[in-house]
């Protein structure tokens, strides 16, 4: 005791010192890089924060849609058995109205990273960044929101406006960082 | 006890409110004596109409203990509804059987579970979470790493933000209190305080969001603030004593006390600090809900105050008019309940409900209700209000601001829309048949 004491003290003087937290907690966590997590750290933000090098163009998503997507989203991402891509009626028509991409989603960026992460559902994440950007304009450009001709890579993608971004609010404002 | 009460006279319980609702307090102090005063049950001539003879099963050895407990062959009804009886690959839900349940907590086996791409078969030993993102050093924590760090246990319900969909159908679906509002459960989780972990990682000032990620299939993945990480988050990693059942995370959980179900990551595998949230699929889309003005709720958060009685309601049988006591559950992510009232007339009278103890913060509260049912039509209705001063909305006031579907929901598994924390309401005729009714 007579020796433990002073030693406390000295080590809470030291963690002052330091401005460090004096809490005893156990510290079994194992040190890694970003490097190390790079293969799972796929979100893809709005701002573009995410979005890997790659490109792809409607064209492009064309071929891999029938190769890959048409079985579950129908012709042309018209849908069936599974959601519908394209198209969508205004969201006043009632609080029942089917979100779409074109009637809904705030981001571009949503449909890069929900395609990356999830898609094919069956087989998730065996498509190349290549191919995701690739896809991800031809579901753009089948909803009118880019053209044709458009490149999807990190720079463009962040840039087109979903028509729909400025539909949304929190439900508690003051609960919102 | 039965002696003493045999020798005194008990006055019959005040009716607090219409349709036979009885003062809350009988029913808690009474006990035994509550009963007898009111059903004319005497405990002095208590006897069976028959001489009674040992049953069948009284006569012979039972079966011998089994390693695992299962419920008695009589309850094999009380099992969740399945949303995909054909295993469809596609989002499946389980619901909880509210209307056959009692008590505060959900049996892990009968907790509600949505999975949108199925339940992963996790190796307790190869699973890994990792803290990276805004923060002074990224770390990676195994299972039994985490097992090894002081634990906390806290009771709470975790609610799916589309809980009681189909209480927007412009006409009340008749289904059960299973089918309308099982995506709810509550359970006594255990876990590593979020705020133990981020204090190893250190946190950089910049961080306002942390993204959470499963290691399922899709990787599903909802943003947090960091304040609630700070506040009262948990790696959960049991649920009601046992590890967590697969389909509620195994092998462990982000749990967000009070907040929208699916932001409670399952199958958890990283956090990630960020400065803005990711406007992930799940919240830039599935679990953000359109308006009547056609704008839309994203980040709702919280699951609001909310209550509904599950007995007497559809589904259940009543066997005359007599005794019976109304029950349910009540519950907010805002805290506590602090008063449920109960009416029995569609509105018209409300009485107050008693609250089991203990009641706690972020979990059910089952409130009960003595109740003499004269055998004409009534219209059971519940409301709760929270410590915060939050009270559950009237379906008017409630549909005014939030808007009903324009044609009558069919299937009761469907989504018209989210966060209906609004009244239920069940009404019975003259024939002791429960129906949903809107009052």
């Amino acid at each position: 005791m007579s020796t433990l004491k002073p030693m406390l003290f000295l080590a809470l003087a030291l963690a002052f010192v330091a401005g460090e937290s004096v809490a005893q907690t156990p510290r079994l966590g194992k040190p890694v890089s970003e490097a190390d997590i790079a293969a799972w750290d796929i979100s893809a933000m709005p701002d573009g924060t995410g979005l890997p090098p790659g490109s792809g163009t409607p064209a492009q998503g064309a071929k891999i849609y029938v190769e890959k997507c048409i079985s579950c989203h129908g012709e042309n991402g018209t849908g069936k058995p599974f959601a519908a891509l394209v198209g969508g009626t205004p969201l006043t028509n009632g609080i029942e109205t089917p979100k779409t991409i074109a009637n809904f989603w705030g981001y571009s960026t949503i449909v890069f990273d929900f395609i990356r992460r999830a898609m094919p559902f069956q087989q998730p994440r065996t498509l190349t960044n290549d191919e995701v950007y690739a896809l991800t304009a031809y579901i753009l450009a089948l909803n009118k929101i880019i053209d044709d001709k458009d490149v999807m890579n990190a720079e463009t993608l962040p840039k087109v406006k979903m028509p729909n971004r400025d539909g949304f609010m929190p439900r508690f404002p003051a609960m919102m960082p | 006890m039965s002696n003493d009460l045999s020798n005194k006279t008990w006055e019959a319980p005040a009716v607090v409110a219409g349709n036979g609702l009885l003062d809350r307090r009988a029913f808690l102090n009474g006990g035994a004596a509550f009963a007898a005063a009111l059903t004319g049950y005497s405990l002095v001539k208590s006897a069976a109409a028959e001489p009674l003879v040992d049953d069948p099963w009284s006569r012979e050895t039972g079966t011998v203990t089994p390693a695992l407990q299962t419920p008695s062959r009589f309850e094999k009804h009380v099992v969740r509804t399945l949303s995909n009886p054909k295993n469809e690959t596609r989002t499946s839900h389980g619901r909880t059987p509210h209307h056959l349940l009692s008590g505060t907590f959900t049996p892990n086996s009968l907790h509600f579970t949505i999975n949108h791409s199925g339940i992963p078969d996790i190796d307790p030993g190869q699973h890994r979470l990792v803290i990276h993102g805004l923060v002074k050093q990224p770390l990676a924590f195994t299972v039994e790493s985490l097992l090894r760090y002081p634990l906390v246990s806290r009771m709470s319900f975790v609610e799916c933000g589309g809980n009681s969909a189909p209480m927007f159908s412009i006409e009340p679906v008749q289904a059960t209190a299973q089918a309308l509002h099982g995506l709810v459960s509550c359970s006594e989780w255990t876990g590593v305080r979020l705020s133990t972990l981020l204090e190893e990682t250190g946190i950089d000032p910049k961080a306002k969001w942390f993204i959470a990620e499963g290691a399922d299939s899709l990787a599903l993945s909802r943003s947090v603030p960091v304040k609630k990480a700070l506040d009262d988050a948990i790696i959960a990693l049991y649920q009601n004593g046992e590890r967590l059942m697969p389909g509620n995370g195994y092998p462990m959980r982000l749990l967000l006390p009070g907040w929208e179900g699916n932001m409670n990551v399952k199958f958890l595998r990283r956090i990630k600090l960020t400065e803005e949230p990711a406007m992930s699929y799940y919240e830039g889309r599935t679990y953000s809900q359109i308006l009547p003005n056609g704008k839309a709720y994203r980040f709702y958060f919280l699951q609001e105050v909310k209550s509904f009685i599950t007995h007497p309601s559809f589904g259940l049988k009543m066997n005359g008019p007599g005794y019976y006591e109304i029950s349910g559950v009540a519950y907010s992510g805002n805290g506590r309940i602090v008063k449920v009232m109960i009416s029995a007339d569609g509105g018209k009278s409300w009485g107050e409900a008693a609250l089991q103890e203990p009641v706690l913060s972020k979990a059910f509260t089952r409130f009960r209700m003595p109740w003499r049912w004269d055998g004409g039509p009534v219209v059971l209705l519940s409301r709760a209000w929270d410590e915060t001063a939050n009270v559950q909305p009237l379906r008017a006031e409630f549909v005014a601001s939030r808007g009903q579907t324009r044609k009558p929901v069919t299937n009761p598994l469907g989504f018209p829309n989210q966060h209906y924390n609004s009244i239920t309401s069940w009404g019975i005729d003259r024939n002791g048949e429960i129906k949903h009714v809107y009052a």
